[in-house]
């Protein structure tokens, strides 16, 4: 079998592109992943605080955030903070706005984990007089952890895929990479096909390792039941 | 920078119109998703290996990749096997597959949720299987369903100013040509997402209310 040497080329010029492209995905996804974390856990806190205050503006927060849809909320950051003075770097507006919208669902995932942990737990740690931190720390949160991960894992997936959205906003993630390929080779439909398999490449392992973890939480009850 | 309350005013009648495209792709994709999904769903569940494997890729597959991505397969490929469709059937049907996958999965749920007695019993009265599904299975699945579909039809509403990328004349395409055209990014994006919130915001409190119902 002879192989023209112009296709091998070729083949590397896509690679090369397409792997530039999906480190840029992976960053985003890891940097909106620390955001979404750590406004999960300060809104869900929020809304389990006993100061109605502090219930309302979460809850604004959230059903605003999980009304408007993640595009919209990209281009009023990086079209109209400008016009206020703000002026964000595309890849800081896409983390913060991927961030932002996710912490909204994420928020409800750490809540909920969190409501979940015994009654008896909380009111053992009032009787054991423990200061709210380290109970937080040391009871509460090593209990919810189980609860969390599996949803939280699911909703990763859900961010990586939804980083394609920052190739609108000019930042050259896989997708903007294969859109760049396309104006110089064409094979529309071919790309975004590699395209689409890189995503897949990248999602299916967390998928695959989100449910190794479920089924490591859940052995004890599978082994109590048999 | 201030908003000009005029020119937010003059612009509404061509949001509107891009709203209403909106609407209309996303209630015939929910449609479209809501069949591919229960058609995934019984595959699932099927005693052929083939079919049950080819259904499980589907589900995999199109749920690891990104709605964006899809759709800009769907509107080049249409036209590379032949097949002329107006963008906006290629949105639709681009949302109804990607959703079907979530669809499915919502239906898995509500099927598993229905007492293996009600399998045994149609066997024992000799139903053969399509009668099981149609008249045993999927009535006592759907109705604890709806409040879960509301939800993805809320999901789906929200996605489509991903429509925008295949030159689709729905709501975010028709902020972002006036943005374009005149250079005001602040009105016609703010009515935008304030015509999001106004549809996205009393739905969702709407199938809320139907889930508490479903469970008190």
């Amino acid at each position: 079998m002879f192989f023209d040497p112009s296709v091998v080329d070729t083949a590397g010029f896509i690679l090369r592109q397409l792997a530039s492209g999906a480190l840029l995905t992976l960053e985003i996804t890891l940097l909106a992943q620390v955001v979404v974390v750590v406004m999960s856990f300060i809104i869900a806190l929020m809304r389990l605080s006993p100061w109605r205050g502090l219930r309302w503006i979460a809850t604004v927060y959230v059903e605003i955030l999980r009304g408007i849809s993640a595009l919209v909320l990209l281009f009023y950051l990086f079209f109209i903070l400008p016009l206020f003075g703000i002026r964000l770097s595309p890849m800081t507006t896409g983390v913060i706005g991927l961030g932002l919208t996710f912490s909204a669902y994420g928020s409800e995932i750490v809540r909920s984990a969190l409501t979940n942990v015994n009654r008896g737990q909380r009111d053992a740690l009032r009787a054991l007089d423990f200061d709210p931190v380290t109970a937080f720390r040391r009871i509460i949160l090593p209990q919810a952890l189980p609860f969390m991960l599996p949803p939280m894992g699911n909703q990763l997936v859900e961010l990586l895929k939804t980083t394609s959205l920052v190739s609108l906003i000019s930042l050259s993630d896989l997708t903007f990479s294969g859109a760049q390929l396309i104006t110089t080779l064409g094979q529309q439909t071919l790309i975004w096909c590699i395209v689409l398999v890189c995503y897949f490449i990248m999602a299916w392992p967390l998928t695959w390792l989100v449910r190794r973890y479920e089924r490591h939480v859940t052995a004890w009850r599978e082994g109590s039941s048999s | 920078m201030n908003f000009d309350y005029a020119f937010a005013w003059s612009i509404l009648p061509d949001l509107l119109q891009g709203l209403l495209v909106t609407l209309q792709v996303v209630v015939l994709g929910f449609l479209m998703a809501v069949i591919v999904g229960l058609v995934l769903a019984i595959a699932q569940r099927s005693k052929r290996p083939w079919l049950h494997r080819l259904s499980s890729g589907y589900l995999s597959f199109f749920r690891h990749t990104p709605l964006m991505v899809q759709l800009y397969v769907l509107f080049f490929a249409f036209p590379l096997i032949g097949i002329t469709v107006p963008a906006i059937s290629t949105g639709v049907i681009g949302l109804g597959l990607y959703y079907g996958a979530y669809i499915a999965e919502a239906y898995r749920g509500a099927i598993e949720s229905v007492p293996a007695g009600q399998w045994e019993a149609a066997r024992a009265l000799d139903f053969d299987t399509a009668t099981t599904w149609r008249r045993i299975i999927l009535p006592q699945a759907l109705k604890p369903m709806l409040p879960v579909l509301g939800n993805y039809l809320i999901g789906m509403f929200k996605e489509t100013p991903l429509l925008a990328v295949i030159t689709i004349p729905e709501l975010f395409q028709a902020a972002k040509q006036i943005a374009g055209m005149t250079y005001r990014y602040n009105e016609p994006y703010t009515v935008m997402a304030l015509m999001f919130l106004a549809i996205s915001l009393p739905t969702s409190l709407f199938f809320k209310f139907l889930e508490r119902r479903s469970h008190a």
